[in-house]
């Protein structure tokens, strides 16, 4: 069965096209993931699906009921983890789940121990009966995460999961999301800025940036379309040596960001010395050359020309530091 | 069950505020104590039977009910700022059932305060008609249910707690001074008289006035229906208003 499925799905505001004739299907189970930098518009395409936000042209259907005729269907089979909190500070844990289950019409039963499966899967147990006000902000993540799981949803909705939580927290938060995947098979459809977490998280990734989706698979093959490594080398004349590299065979696709050439290759510590090679025949001094394997990063430079982490700036200037070329 | 759940949520947020609980019976309790008694011991009520104390306390009744109520719709307001109010409009629930749980949680809310306020008038002394007392609750409810809607038709339309302080200056305010709360409509000059008429709090402090002293300026049907008029009018425009909350 297909948990979601979208045609030429589109949202515009004013006079932005926030997202732009976005059709995909995703299969039940799916870990999948929605990654581009802020403002893509990857926020604006699950509001659609969660039925908070209006479609401007297309359609979009979950677990086959479609979003707009039929948006309460839809809402008892999802569940949500907000961006923003949206918690009730004043209410306790247990309260706060307790609320949510009520909403979705679960039974007294039912509900009682849901809250006590929810609670020990996110490890709040012992601080259910707590203010929320009182928890930390990874504590009130995964209090959220375990409300999103309360009325059993075939399909959860992550958006930015860990924005804002130092790394030790995040990794929590990726155990607890992989588990509920894994244990409760609920299909999890997450947006990320960070491709590490895209990487590590999702079993199919669609990189989204400008309201278009530019690529969509898993990420091992996203990654192999650039090759087995990355190759960057800073150097006194990084703009004659990418001339000079970009000129070369082995490779398959080469840019220059912020003074550092990027080099896809495969088998790239065998082309390191070719590397010095070349730059000492043209008289250039390597400050430091190194070898590592692609990212998602990597993938999403390939196809936009920037990186993930840049906001804003105009393209002009973008188009400045940076200079690419292609070889397919 | 969707109606109750909100209702209940409402109840167990005011009674964990103990400062709200105390700060909503104080603030009428000073009004009574100290405006009350001190206008008292100044003047009697012209071609009144009653003390200015009897005659102020369904004026402040009718004062609590009104902010408690406002305070209650536009609590919508907060639920905005800390994110919870997306988790209620995301669920499989119908805006409807959410200002009417809304509704009915701040109506008991305000109705229990215009009691509590009464019990405390009465150990002050005032002589409430016993007989009136089960209709003036009734009235209480129609009172504060319209207000809750005005409130929650504002809070829809605000986008951020700063215009609170508009909304208590610019409404609250007047509405309770203009309700003939604590002074009577009879021997206003016309100007005064014409706005006291236009405030719908006036009918709602009117008929609690009869009810629970005896004393009032229109008949308990008129003043019925000047409230129903204004509770279908604002419960309508706040919910229509709550729906399209985006």
């Amino acid at each position: 069965m297909q948990a979601i499925t979208t045609s030429n799905l589109t949202k515009k505001f004013d006079n932005i096209i926030a997202v732009d004739s976005v059709s995909i299907s995703i299969d039940e189970g799916e870990f999948f993931g929605l990654l581009g930098p802020n403002g893509a518009g990857k926020t604006t395409f699950i509001s659609m699906l969660c039925t908070t936000l209006k479609a401007s042209t297309g359609t979009a259907e979950v677990f086959g009921y479609d979003v707009q005729k039929e948006p309460d269907k839809v809402r008892k089979v999802i569940g949500i983890v907000f961006q923003d909190p949206s918690l009730d500070l004043n209410l306790t844990g247990r309260e706060n789940l307790d609320f949510h289950a009520r909403l979705y019409g679960l039974e007294k039963y039912r509900r009682e121990k849901r809250i006590e499966e929810v609670l020990e899967l996110v490890e709040l147990s012992d601080r259910a009966d707590d203010l929320v006000k009182t928890y930390s902000s990874g504590m009130q993540r995964r209090l959220e995460l375990a409300r999103g799981l309360m009325h059993f949803p075939k399909v959860l909705f992550l958006d930015e999961p860990t924005l804002g939580l130092d790394p030790q927290t995040r990794r929590k938060i990726w155990n607890y999301i992989e588990r509920i995947n894994r244990e409760e098979k609920i299909t999890i459809i997450l947006t990320t800025h960070y491709m590490e977490e895209a990487d590590y998280l999702c079993g199919r990734v669609a990189i989204i940036d400008r309201g278009k989706i530019i690529a969509l698979d898993a990420p091992s093959k996203l990654k192999s379309m650039l090759g087995g490594d990355m190759i960057t080398v800073e150097s006194s004349n990084s703009l004659r040596l990418f001339e000079l590299l970009e000129k070369e065979d082995f490779a398959k696709e080469a840019n220059l960001m912020n003074e550092t050439i990027n080099l896809s290759v495969e088998e790239g510590e065998k082309l390191i010395p070719k590397v010095v090679e070349i730059a000492r025949d043209a008289e250039i001094q390597v400050i430091s050359i190194g070898l590592r394997k692609p990212t998602l990063e990597d993938v999403f430079i390939y196809h936009t020309g920037k990186t993930i982490r840049e906001e804003g700036g105009d393209s002009k200037e973008r188009m400045r530091s940076i200079i690419r070329a292609k070889r397919r | 069950m969707s109606i109750y759940t909100i209702w209940l949520r409402e109840i167990k947020l005011f009674f964990r505020a103990k400062s709200r609980v105390a700060g909503s019976i104080a603030t009428p309790v000073f009004w009574l104590a100290f405006v009350g008694i001190g206008f008292k011991s100044a003047f009697s009520m012209r071609g009144l039977e009653i003390g200015y104390l009897e005659f102020m306390t369904p004026g402040i009744i009718g004062m609590s009910l009104l902010f408690s109520s406002m305070f209650s719709g536009l609590s919508v307001l907060w639920d905005k700022q800390f994110g919870f109010l997306k988790e209620i409009l995301v669920a499989p629930v119908s805006r409807t059932s959410i200002v009417l749980g809304k509704t009915l949680g701040g109506a008991t809310i305000a109705v229990i305060q215009g009691v509590l306020i009464l019990l405390v008038s009465i150990a002050m002394g005032v002589k409430i008609r016993s007989e009136g007392i089960l209709l003036s609750i009734l009235f209480m409810l129609l009172i504060s249910s319209s207000f809750i809607g005005l409130g929650l038709a504002f809070a829809s339309k605000m986008t951020d707690p700063h215009g609170f302080q508009a909304v208590y200056g610019f409404i609250m305010m007047p509405m309770f001074f203009l309700s003939g709360a604590l002074f009577p409509l009879d021997a206003l000059p016309l100007w005064l008289k014409s706005l006291t008429y236009l405030d719908p709090l006036t009918y709602g402090v009117d008929a609690l006035r009869g009810l629970l002293i005896g004393v009032s300026h229109f008949s308990i049907w008129q003043d019925f229906a000047a409230m129903f008029i204004f509770l279908v009018f604002t419960t309508s425009l706040g919910s229509y208003l709550f729906r399209r909350i985006e």
